[in-house]
C-alpha cells in the first residue's frame, strides 16, 4: 500500500529538481521550511519528529534541500516531510506539506473494530508493524 | 436628484407629526448629506420603482420599510429617539445601463439589530420592503456588517485553518463527490459509492441536499453504512476521510438526534441545507461547535431568490449571513459547471467567504469594505457538472482553499468510481505541482493534464470522455461594471 498523506501523493515520488522548485515556491511566499520524519503514520500522529527548527531565516533553497537529504541519510526507511509554514495572521499554519521519502514497504494499517450498542461499531486504525510488536 | 430630494425631512416637528400621509423622504428616510458611522450596518439595494414614482423617494421607502416606518404618520414616534431609529437613504445612483433601475445605499444605526441573530437582521433588511407597492422589483445586493456588530456572532464553528489542521491536508484543494444516483440507493448500496470514492483518492463524499430519510434508505442505516465506508478507506490510504452526513430532517429535536449519532459513530462532518432557516443553522452551528464538528452547507433553494439580478437577494449576502451564523464548507458555485455562475461574480463570493478584510471590488460585486474582524473563514464549495478537464480553469479561478467536487465527473469514469477518484486526485496534485513550479496553468493547463495522462491511465481515459464537455451559457447574474466574461 502508498499512503497517500501530503500533497502529492498520488504522483510519482518527486525528484530532487521537483523538491526544490517547490522548496523555492514556499521561499517565494515568505514561508518558513521545515522537515520532519516518522516511523508512525498514523493519521492522527500530528507530531511528526523535528528534523531541527523550522528554517525561518535559510532563504535558500538550495541549503534548504541540504537539510532534507541530511534527514533522509540519517533516517533511511523512515517517512519524511516537508512543510512550509506561514506565520501571517489569519493563516499562522502550515500551507504546503509533502512525503519526500516513504520505506520501501509500506506497512499501512489494519482496522479493528469493536461491538457497539445496535448495529454501531468502534472502529480503530492500527499501524500493522506496531499492531504485530 | 428629482423634486422630492429638495423637500426632504420636515424639519418643523408640528407639521411633521400632523396626522396624514406623508412622503417618507419627508418622514426624514432620506438624508443626501448623512455620512455612515463605522457601527452603522449599510445596505445596497437594487430598486426599480413604478412608472412616476421619484427614485429618492422609492429609496426612502427602502430605508422606511425596513426600520421604524409605516404608510403614514404617527403621533408614538415621538415616544422614541425617531430620528436615530430611522434608516437613512443616502445616496442613489442609476445602474450603469439598466434603465428604469437605480442602486439605492441605506445606513442603519446599529441598535435597531439583535446581536447574534440573523434572524432579527434579516426580519428588518429583508422583512417587508421587497412586497412594497410602489417598487416593481427590488433586490438586496450587498451589505457591510461593522466589526461592532460581527463580534456578536461566533462564526464558522472550524474555518479553514482548523479543518486542514484535523484533515492533515494542505496545499491542495480538497476533493470530494456527491454520491449518484442520489435518490434510490439502498444503505448498503449507498456505502459502496463511498468507499469506492474515497479508496480512489477523495477526501470526502456528499450526501445530496434531499437525501434525509426515504423509504428506500432510512437515515441510522445510511450512517452506518457511510461510517464503515469512512474507515475502511482510511485504513487503506492512511488519510483522514469523510463523508458529509445530511442531517437535515423536519425539527430541530431530530436534527440534533442524527447528529448526535453522526458523532457517536466518529464522523468529522455533519451537512444541512440552506433550506433549514437561519435559527436552525445558528443551534446546528453550536451545537458542531461543542462537538468538533465540521459543518457543511448546502444552498439548496437559494437559486429561488439569488439568480435574477432584478428581484431578490445576491448570493453575496447569503455567504455574508452564512459566515456570521456559523458554517464551515459553502456551495459558492463553479463558474465553469453546469449552474449559474458569472465567474467574477463567482470570485466575489469566495472572497467573502475567505479573506481577512473584503475589500470594494464593483467588479465582482463587491460594494464595501468588509472587516471580517477574526471571524474564521469558510472553505468555499465548488460543486455542479465538473470533470478532471477543467482543473486548470478551477484552480486558476479559485485557488487552492476550496472543495472541488466531481460527482458525475468520479462517479460516471468508464473505469469505475476508483478510477474517476485517481484521475480527479492526479489531475489536481499534477496542476498544483505545476503551479507551483511556476508555470501558467490557465494557458498550459491542457498540456499538463495530457502530459500526466501519459503514466496515469485512469486520467486519459476522463479527459477522453469529458475532455471536450462545456456549460458556456450566458450568466444572469453579473457585474454591471464590466462586460459579460465567459471562462471556455
Amino acid at each position: 500500500m502508498r499512503i497517500t498523506q501530503g500533497t502529492f501523493s498520488f504522483l510519482p515520488d518527486l525528484t530532487a529538481a521537483q523538491v526544490k522548485a517547490q522548496i523555492q515556491y514556499a521561499l517565494d511566499q515568505n514561508w518558513a521550511v521545515s522537515v520532519e520524519y516518522t516511523d508512525d503514520p498514523h493519521p492522527r500522529n500530528t507530531y511528526w519528529e523535528m528534523w531541527g527548527l523550522p528554517m525561518f531565516d535559510l532563504r535558500d533553497a538550495a541549503g534548504v534541500y541540504g537539510e532534507v537529504e541530511a534527514c533522509r541519510t540519517a533516517h533511511p526507511g523512515k517517512y519524511v516531510r516537508v512543510n512550509a509554514f506561514d506565520s501571517n495572521r489569519g493563516w499562522e499554519t502550515v500551507r504546503l506539506s509533502f512525503i519526500v521519502q516513504r520505506p520501501e514497504k509500506e506497512d499501512g494499517f489494519r482496522l479493528d473494530r469493536t461491538e457497539g450498542p445496535g448495529r454501531t461499531q468502534r472502529y480503530a486504525l492500527q499501524h500493522r508493524s506496531y499492531a504485530a510488536g | 436628484m428629482g423634486a422630492d430630494a429638495a423637500i426632504g425631512q420636515i424639519k418643523d416637528a408640528k407639521k411633521r407629526y400632523a396626522a396624514g400621509v406623508l412622503k417618507y423622504a419627508q418622514m426624514g428616510y432620506w438624508d443626501g448629506d448623512y455620512q455612515p458611522k463605522d457601527t452603522d450596518i449599510l445596505a445596497l439595494f437594487r430598486v426599480t420603482p413604478q412608472d412616476g414614482v421619484d427614485p429618492v423617494e422609492a429609496a426612502a421607502a427602502v430605508a422606511g420599510e425596513s426600520s421604524t416606518a409605516t404608510w403614514t404618520v404617527v403621533w408614538t414616534d415621538r415616544l422614541t429617539a425617531a430620528d436615530m431609529y430611522r434608516a437613512k437613504a443616502y445616496k442613489v445612483e442609476p445602474v450603469p445601463g439598466q434603465p428604469g433601475q437605480y442602486f439605492c445605499w441605506v445606513a442603519y444605526e446599529l441598535d435597531l439589530f439583535e446581536e447574534g441573530s440573523i434572524a432579527n437582521l434579516t426580519a428588518s433588511i429583508i422583512g417587508n420592503v421587497f412586497s412594497f407597492k410602489p417598487l416593481k422589483a427590488c433586490r438586496l445586493e450587498d451589505m457591510r456588517l461593522p466589526v461592532a456588530y460581527v463580534k456578536t456572532f461566533r462564526g464558522p464553528p472550524t474555518g479553514i485553518v482548523v479543518e486542514r489542521e484535523r484533515l492533515d491536508k494542505f496545499g491542495r484543494p480538497l476533493l470530494g463527490a456527491t454520491t449518484k444516483p442520489k435518490l434510490g440507493l439502498s444503505g448498503k448500496n449507498y456505502g459502496r459509492v463511498v468507499y469506492e470514492g474515497l479508496k480512489g483518492g477523495l477526501d470526502f463524499v456528499k450526501d445530496d441536499e434531499n437525501i434525509n430519510s426515504q423509504p428506500f434508505m432510512h437515515w441510522r442505516d445510511r450512517f452506518l453504512y457511510c461510517m464503515e465506508a469512512v474507515n475502511k478507506a482510511q485504513a487503506e490510504t492512511g488519510e483522514v476521510k469523510g463523508h458529509y452526513l445530511n442531517i437535515t430532517a423536519g425539527t430541530m429535536e431530530e436534527m440534533y438526534r442524527r447528529a448526535d449519532f453522526a458523532k457517536e459513530l466518529g464522523s468529522v462532518v455533519v451537512m444541512v441545507d440552506l433550506i433549514v432557516g437561519w435559527t436552525a443553522i445558528q443551534s446546528i452551528s453550536n451545537w458542531c461547535r461543542e462537538n468538533d464538528m465540521l459543518l457543511h452547507m448546502h444552498r439548496a433553494g437559494h437559486g429561488t431568490y439569488t439568480r435574477q439580478k432584478g428581484h431578490g437577494i445576491s448570493f453575496r449576502v447569503i455567504a455574508k449571513w452564512l459566515r456570521l451564523a456559523g458554517v464551515d464548507h459553502l456551495h459558492t458555485g463553479t463558474a465553469v459547471g453546469k449552474l449559474e455562475g458569472d465567474p467574477m461574480t463567482v470570485q466575489g463570493y469566495y472572497n467573502v467567504c475567505r479573506e481577512d478584510v473584503t475589500k470594494t471590488d464593483y467588479t465582482r460585486g463587491i460594494f464595501f469594505d468588509q472587516d471580517w474582524a477574526g471571524l474564521r473563514k469558510v472553505m468555499p464549495v465548488a460543486s455542479g457538472g465538473i470533470h478532471a478537464g477543467q482543473m486548470h480553469q478551477l484552480i486558476d479561478l479559485f485557488g487552492e482553499d476550496v472543495v472541488l467536487q466531481f460527482g458525475g465527473g468520479t462517479i460516471g469514469h468508464p473505469d469505475g468510481i476508483q478510477a474517476g477518484a485517481i484521475a480527479n486526485r492526479v489531475a489536481l496534485e499534477t496542476m498544483i505541482l505545476a503551479r507551483n513550479e511556476g508555470r501558467d496553468i490557465k494557458n498550459e493547463g491542457p498540456e499538463i493534464l495530457v502530459e500526466a495522462a501519459k503514466w496515469c491511465q485512469p486520467l486519459r481515459a476522463a479527459l477522453d470522455t469529458w475532455g471536450e464537455v462545456t456549460f458556456n451559457y450566458a450568466s444572469t447574474d453579473t457585474s454591471d461594471f464590466v462586460p459579460t466574461a465567459s471562462v471556455a
